[in-house]
């Protein structure tokens, strides 16, 4: 049975109840009460995200400081009421201005109530989307406290709008001046052994889009990835330009893409909502170009002293820098003194998070500056018992580079209109969970 | 922006309710709109404002649409609580419903279906038939949703006023999203109804799958979720499905990708082209690899569900152990079932990496995730033949560092090891004993001492070392006593002299005459007898060969694999429990009676499954360290039977309760005995049907008899079966011929097991529909007798009989008498066990009771241990049996009753 919840409950750290909506008779009122004695007041909390109490069952999330609780008492569809979850989330956040938060909650309690009661009926989520649901959910106290006009111009067709084809773009939007940007965004994310051998390796890549485009447009878009271009100089039986070409592991995309299109020609066609979303994502795990080494040894003298040397390799083109690097390098709990010279940037010791933060605003590429610390322990009692050592983790933003070697070839937009549109291309790489054991 | 509610959260101080009150009913709109949120705040931080109902009421006719919903979300609230007051309100609803404004129309429709109200109910029917015809899509696909809710609240209502109907048309409607709904609102109607309501046919499926490419995301889950239940006809048409789902894994919404993986798993059961079964496997790796990238929350169902996957399909995810790899930040839940996965993953082609990684793992903080990490090292060893002795040096490794929990942990695993490969790994015993007085956890205590006492021969200082655990040995826990006990029994044996003897003493006398421990006490007495009147008998018990362990923890049964498989992406599949195991909700439409089991019986599914897995980190084949050698003979004696004489009086009333079916036990043959008339003429518009399942030649046959004393010729019979509990269906269309008026027709149709399997508790109903192109459908009720499932090889050999009886838990056995059965011949009796597949294995004399012992089993291998005591020539049996299934006692009872009472 998809259906995804019988309640669903907002509430603040401490367990009040901040929002709750019962979609179905099968749970009592009183269920948050078991989810507060039996999970949020013990230790529980945080070791399984799906519980039974009871005949009953919750499934809950932590956002902000906002515990999201669905109870259901049925066999539910459990990851369509987490994906719910998530979705009703990004969708009060592009209501609220961005924040999702228990003040935002109790500012906007009455247009959240409103909006729940429109993306699930029964349980069965309904759409979601943002651009339609604010065709005709609007909350003028949202805007402007003092206004007290009703709010009941008519909507014209908005009812089609959210159960049509196309669910997720209102008509009749018009720009005087058409245009697309595309972000790449890429995460790295590696897990390399102390031996330095590459244990995981892999890209999570998004493409973000904003579209500022008129009428209903179709948009193609295409990457120089093998499978594509293969089927591309097939079709036209042409041999395919050399060049590097790159192997997506698995690609998902956002609902406007024609799936059914994708796989047969695996061409991304697709008529975008209006604005910011996601169009897609993808995973590599072939062929990536690390942007960092990370070459850490540490020796331990004796008992009480550390010796810490870190040196860190940019691979990527001279020319080319990162930025925001942080290189957070895990001490002993039992810290009592550290010294260290850097050869670029600043570090320091951080004893909230036991670890040395070695911080480089721009980090040229080609370079490879290095750290070496020296740390003094306090001899303690305890038997002699080996330190578990967290890995090394590091954050870092390239910008005009894909770990990947991802390149956008085209973009083509069509509409009856026949307007022209400007494109823009951007391209970033980030650390995503960038470790190194030691 | 932001708005400003939180302030209709700060109450005044006074008086609360009766300033509300003036509020609601002040003459200016936005004062009544302000005090109506104030309302729904009070009634949010949990304040009974039921008090206020009519006030709040008097607001639902405004033109604003915002006070509008809140009215209507007060009334939601409250109506149950003021069912008379709610009357008030329905005026407004049914106008409203027929407002200009498709959203306001929508909007009644949604929310009556969700007051729960009779009186209000009766008002919604109109509204419902107009909204569910209405022109514009929004208001459609609310309706149809609203039938699922009527339905819920009045199933008979929804049958009666035609709304199913209405609700299948929905199913062409030109909308993608009516249909998604429609769809859904059928599926739950359907799992709620013990009657064929939705039934997916050849033509329905490619109107959804076409449906599948326009609708919304979640319209999409709806869909699959309603189609994964369809069962192809071929492997062709099963390819072809599976072809149109196929692009739905690249969607970014990860329930459509769980939705259409189920899919995919079902059809590709069917699929017999191994190229085309491992493309799909391919095509399926990708996604589910990429579900681990999206929350933590959802990371963890899609890990539930590949562990299920996995035990299926392991080719999948062979080459993907890598992604696995817990991350330092995971949460627990996330790493725990990670690592779970890690096992199932590892061969010999990757196990060293496997191993570094859990090393790694085992020296990281959280202690749970440390342990898991040390059992994983032990179950690979298991599992690895080839790896074994590179999974113990990495426990040796670990136990080096000596760190307690990790130590205990290795220690408890080594043991399974040296149980998995004896006389290999003994050389590092020495190395153990090192630990021996860090160990303060009963298992590791008890894996220790069953270590030393395995192995008493080869370490030198045994005795020394079994003497330091004897001193404390009345505080310790009974696991560790009773390893204790056995482990000096063994050094005795083994090694005769005075010190060992001196020991047993000690032993015998603190497990015996100081102890209340029945076990330990019953283990004590069985050795000191063994011992004092056959050494080398107790030799032969106490040292005797064990068998071979293997990794099977947390691998699942097949048949519940394939219903927890059939439920992916749902709770059932997060839980690894069938539904009927947490969901309590009784069914709203027909009760069989059926429902009434025999008394004494309930003990047996009470309980939940025994299969259920609790714990990933439930221990593996601990179970099987504990030489139970000791009990050779089949350890339940059953009871002297205690007359009862009430029950006497209850028995023979029985006597003709169940006899409407003829007994099994004579194979009925088409010209044989007459079959229970299941559907008499009388109400079938002269046509009767009299059928039975039957089992020949290892097959079973539904044999029907069709008579036709109607005044026309019938013809183009079928025949369907609703959900039972062994899945019977029919391996064939139905070959009756025309049936002139005054002629019959006998036939045997083929049947097939383990089709449509319905959840709940097992009964022996089987419901039929048989139609004709002449009449309505007939729907009759048939019950069938247990025994026909026993098949030819439920022959036990008298090893694997005890074995099976030992290995099962005593709340497996479930037992009942027979008042009214009188054994006449031990014989007789036996040979009519045998001929409906009940064995004969051995038996004894107890009193003047003989005890029988027999097997039999039932497809899917599912054996039965039957025992059964009787005097003879004295009415009373009395009949145990063990079972892994024991929730099917009460059928097996109630077939055996039905045999042997005729």
């Amino acid at each position: 049975m998809p259906v995804a919840a019988s309640a669903i409950y907002f509430l603040n750290l401490r367990g009040d109840v901040l929002i709750n909506r019962t979609y179905r008779d099968d749970v009592g009122g009183n269920m948050v009460d078991a989810f507060r004695i039996n999970i949020m007041q013990t230790k529980e909390l945080g070791t399984c995200p799906v519980r039974q109490i009871g005949g009953c069952s919750f499934f809950y999330m932590r956002i902000s400081n906002v515990y999201i609780v669905i109870v259901v008492s049925s066999n539910a569809n459990v990851a369509c009421a987490f994906k719910f979850v998530v979705e009703a989330v990004t969708l009060f956040k592009s209501y609220f201005g961005g924040a999702f938060d228990e003040d935002a909650i109790r500012n906007n309690f009455v247009l959240i109530y409103e909006l729940l009661d429109e993306i699930m009926d029964f349980g069965y989520p309904q759409n979601l989307s943002p651009e339609i649901l604010k065709l005709y959910i609007t909350q003028e106290g949202v805007r402007s406290p003092f206004s007290s006009k009703p709010s009941d111009k008519p909507v014209p067709n908005a009812t089609l709008q959210v159960t049509g084809a196309v669910g997720w773009r209102r008509e009749g939007l018009v720009y005087k001046k058409n245009e697309v940007f595309l972000d790449i965004v890429e995460s790295v994310n590696l897990l390399m052994s102390s031996k330095g051998s590459v244990l995981r390796c892999d890209v999570t890549g998004k493409i973000l889009m904003k579209c500022f485009l008129s009428g209903m447009p179709d948009l193609k878009l295409g990457l120089n990835d093998k499978i594509g271009l293969e089927k591309e100089s097939q079709l036209k039986s042409r041999p395919s330009k050399s060049g590097k070409t790159i192997e997506l592991d698995d690609v998902t995309f956002h609902q406007c893409v024609n799936l059914t299109r994708f796989n047969s020609e695996k061409t991304v066609s697709f008529v975008p909502p209006d604005g910011e979303f996601e169009l897609m994502k993808y995973r590599i795990t072939e062929g990536v170009n690390l942007p960092f080494r990370v070459l850490p040894t540490i020796k331990e003298l004796g008992r009480t002293r550390m010796e810490i040397n870190v040196k860190v390799k940019s691979v990527f083109g001279a020319k080319m820098f990162a930025l925001g690097v942080v290189i957070k390098i895990p001490v002993p709990k039992q810290t009592a003194k550290t010294s260290f010279q850097v050869t670029s940037g600043r570090a320091k010791y951080n004893a909230a998070i036991d670890c040395l933060v070695w911080k480089i605003r721009k980090f040229p590429g080609q370079t490879e500056p290095t750290l070496s610390a020296e740390v003094e322990l306090i001899s303690t009692m305890a038997e002699k018992k080996s330190w578990t050592k967290p890995p090394i983790e590091m954050e870092f933003q390239v910008p005009m580079f894909t770990a990947s070697g991802l390149r956008v070839r085209f973009l083509k937009v069509w509409e009856k209109s026949g307007y022209n549109t400007v494109e823009w291309v951007r391209y970033i790489t980030k650390g995503g969970s960038y470790e190194i054991r030691c | 922006m932001s708005g400003h509610d939180s302030k209709y959260f700060s109450t005044t101080k006074k008086g609360e309710i009766p300033e509300l009150k003036e509020e609601l009913n002040s003459q200016y709109k936005d004062k009544r709109k302000d005090a109506v949120k104030k309302v729904i705040a009070a009634m949010t931080v949990g304040k009974d404002v039921s008090s206020l109902f009519t006030d709040v009421v008097n607001c639902m006719q405004t033109e604003n649409l915002e006070l509008k919903k809140l009215v209507y979300l007060y009334l939601i609230n409250y109506a149950k609580s003021q069912p008379d007051l709610a009357i008030l309100a329905v005026n407004t609803f049914v106008k409203d419903s027929q407002d200009p404004n498709p959203l306001i129309r929508a909007l009644a429709v949604r929310t009556m279906g969700c007051i729960r109200v009779d009186k209000i109910t009766e008002y919604l029917c109109d509204p419902l038939q107009r909204c569910l015809k209405d022109d514009d899509p929004y208001v459609r696909k609310t309706a149809a949703i609203c039938v699922a809710k009527l339905y819920d609240i009045n199933a008979e209502l929804v049958e009666d006023r035609g709304f199913l109907d209405a609700l299948k048309d929905l199913i062409s409607d030109n909308n993608p999203m009516v249909v998604a709904n429609a769809v859904a609102a059928l599926a739950e109607i359907q799992e709620n109804s013990s009657r064929p309501i939705f039934e997916i046919t050849s033509h329905t499926l490619s109107k959804l799958l076409t449906a599948l490419n326009e609708c919304t995301e979640w319209g999409q889950v709806f869909i699959l979720d309603a189609l994964s239940k369809y069962k192809a006809a071929d492997a062709r048409e099963a390819e072809n499905i599976v072809e149109r789902v196929t692009p739905r894994l690249q969607h970014a919404n990860c329930a459509v990708v769980l939705s259409a993986v189920k899919m995919i798993l079902q059809q590709m059961e069917l699929i017999t082209s191994t190229d085309v079964v491992r493309n799909l496997c391919k095509k399926m790796a990708p996604p589910l690899v990429t579900l681990l990238s999206a929350e933590p929350e959802i990371q963890y169902v899609a890990l539930r569900n590949i562990n299920l996957i996995v035990q299926r399909r392991p080719t999948i995810l062979a080459h993907e152990i890598k992604v696995f790899f817990c991350k330092y930040n995971d949460p627990i839940y996330v790493k725990m079932e990670k690592l779970e996965i890690m096992i199932k993953l590892a061969s010999d082609r990757n196990i060293d990496q496997v191993l570094l990684e859990f090393k790694e793992y085992a020296t990281e903080v959280d202690v749970d995730f440390v342990r898991k990490a040390v059992r994983a090292i032990g179950r690979c060893a298991i599992k690895l033949e080839r790896a074994a002795e590179r999974c113990i040096s990495v426990l040796l490794e670990l136990i080096k560092i000596k760190v307690n929990y990790v130590v205990q942990e290795a220690i408890i695993v080594i043991k399974d090891i040296f149980r998995r490969y004896p006389n290999t790994y003994e050389s590092i015993i020495a190395t153990l004993c090192e630990s021996l007085d860090t160990l303060d956890e009963p298992e590791a205590k008890a894996s220790m001492i069953w270590i030393i006492g395995e192995y008493a021969e080869r370490i030198d200082n045994a005795d020394e070392l079994l003497e330091s655990f004897l001193e404390s040995f009345p505080e310790e826990p009974a696991q560790v006593q009773l390893q204790l006990l056995t482990a000096t029994v063994k050094l005795f044996l083994k090694k005769p002299t005075e010190g060992p003897q001196q020991m047993i003493q000690v032993v015998l006398n603190n497990a015996t005459v100081e102890t209340d421990n029945p076990d330990l006490r019953d283990r004590a007495y069985i050795y000191w007898r063994l011992l004092s009147t056959d050494p080398e008998a107790a030799k032969d018990v106490v040292l005797a060969e064990k068998p071979v362990i293997s990794d099977d923890s947390n691998q699942l049964d097949p048949s519940l694999l394939d219903e927890l498989l059939a439920n992916i992406a749902t709770l059932s599949s997060v839980y690894h429990k069938p539904p009927d195991a947490f969901v309590t909700r009784v069914k709203t439409a027909q009760r069989t009676e059926e429902d009434d089991y025999p008394d004494g019986s309930e003990t047996g599914y009470s309980e939940s499954p025994s299969h259920a897995v609790d714990s990933g980190a439930s221990p593996p084949a601990t179970s099987t360290n504990a030489p139970y050698a000791a009990a050779r003979q089949p350890s339940p004696v059953s009871p002297a039977q205690v007359p009862d004489l009430l029950g006497d009086l209850v028995g023979l009333d029985n006597d003709n309760s169940n006899n409407a079916i003829v007994s099994i036990d004579q194979p009925t043959v088409p010209a044989g005995p007459p079959l229970p008339v299941l559907l008499p003429a009388s109400s079938g518009q002269g046509l009767q049907i009299s059928a039975q399942l039957i089992r020949r030649d290892g097959q079973i046959f539904y044999s029907l008899l069709f008579e036709n004393n109607s005044q026309i010729p019938l013809d183009g019979f079928m025949i369907q079966f609703n959900k039972n509990t062994f899945g019977v269906a029919a391996a064939g269309p139905l070959q009756v011929p025309q049936l002139l008026p005054g002629t019959s027709a006998r036939t045997l149709l083929p049947m097939v097991l383990f089709q449509n399997i319905a959840p709940g508790p097992p009964s022996t109903l089987l419901q039929v529909a048989v139609k004709n192109n002449q009449q309505p459908v007939w729907y009759f009720n048939d019950k069938f007798s247990l025994l026909v499932f026993f098949t030819e090889d439920g022959r036990i050999e008298r090893s694997t009989f005890l074995e099976t009886w030992k290995s099962l838990p005593d709340s497996n056995e479930v037992s009942k008498d027979f008042q009214g059965i009188v054994v006449n011949s031990v014989e007789t009796t036996l040979d009519r066990l045998t001929s409906s597949n009940m064995f004969f294995i051995a038996k004894r004399k107890h009193a003047n009771q003989e005890v029988l012992y027999l097997s039999a089993k039932i497809p899917r291998g599912i054996p039965f241990l039957i025992e059964l005591t009787a005097a003879v020539g004295i009415p009373g049996l009395k009949c145990a049996i063990k079972t892994p299934s024991p929730e099917i006692a009460p059928l097996f009872f109630e077939a055996i009753e039905i045999l042997l009472k005729s």
